[in-house]
């Protein structure tokens, strides 16, 4: 059952992840891209990332796709029904894709991987917060730093100049 | 269910996704799109690693921090792209290939 579950969030996921890449509307692409962020939500769920997956959907779900959307709704005429965009070279495109994604695939099968038979951690959220607190300290500064200064930033440069 | 190749072939199809919709869209905003599976197929490989390698609570601590990054570039990604359509009013990309007006 649980075998059956991963391979339908594995479909949901690419499913979802192609409509993004080749939908002719831009809204449609949009919702996919919904789609395709929950169905790596389950994929973490299958990796005992729990907290990690809960974190995806309040900022992926919540937060970016919102923003995505007020994007598109900002650099379109609102009367405009048709929200759509053309693909570029898509055949060159494909080809090149294609190639790479081979040979992604054939490192993944040759190389040697050595798995660990890891126990199902009894925590995820304490085990992170101590990790962020003492030995990511820094990084952690840096990422409120980095999230302070794209706030400002991010304000600066969407604001009406008078 | 419970191999690591398994992901990793699901990163390797989310990220050549990702790549292609990045390649080929024309749409500032459908590029970003791509930049999103980009950094999601990223993730799936760090909390695979982290389920089946040695990586452990390290890879969700980076794949928090991945998270926080793709919240910053989209911000501001998207205040380029509205500052971009007000100048030139498109979002093509190929069309916005100068520097100045």
């Amino acid at each position: 059952m649980a075998e059956f579950t991963f391979w339908i969030v594995v479909g949901i996921t690419l499913g979802s992840a192609f409509m993004v890449v080749q939908s002719k509307n831009l809204v449609y692409s949009a919702y996919a891209l919904l789609f395709s962020f929950i169905g790596v939500t389950g994929l973490y769920v299958f990796l005992w990332a729990d907290f990690i997956a809960v974190v995806q959907v309040v900022v992926y779900v919540g937060g970016i796709l919102i923003l995505i959307i007020f994007g598109i709704m900002l650099t379109n005429k609102i009367t405009s029904v048709n929200i759509s965009h053309a693909s570029v070279q898509k055949k060159m495109g494909a080809v090149a894709v294609l190639g790479m994604a081979f040979l992604l695939g054939y490192m993944v099968i040759s190389t040697p991987w050595v798995t660990l038979a890891n126990v199902e951690p009894a925590e995820t959220t304490a085990a992170i917060g101590r990790l962020l607190m003492m030995d990511y300290l820094l990084p952690f500064e840096v990422a409120s730093l980095l999230l302070l200064g794209a706030l400002i930033g991010a304000t600066t440069l969407s604001r009406k100049e008078d | 269910m419970d191999s690591l190749t398994n992901y990793l072939f699901v990163s390797v199809v989310l990220f050549a996704l990702g790549l292609y919709g990045v390649i080929t869209r024309r749409n500032g905003v459908a590029v970003l799109m791509g930049v999103e599976l980009i950094l999601n197929s990223a993730n799936i490989n760090f909390l695979a690693f982290a389920r089946f390698g040695g990586m452990n609570m390290a890879g969700h601590v980076f794949a928090l921090f991945v998270i926080v990054l793709a919240a910053a570039e989209a911000a501001v990604a998207l205040a380029i792209i509205i500052n971009i359509f007000n100048n030139f009013h498109t979002i093509n990309v190929d069309d916005v290939s100068e520097l100045k007006q």
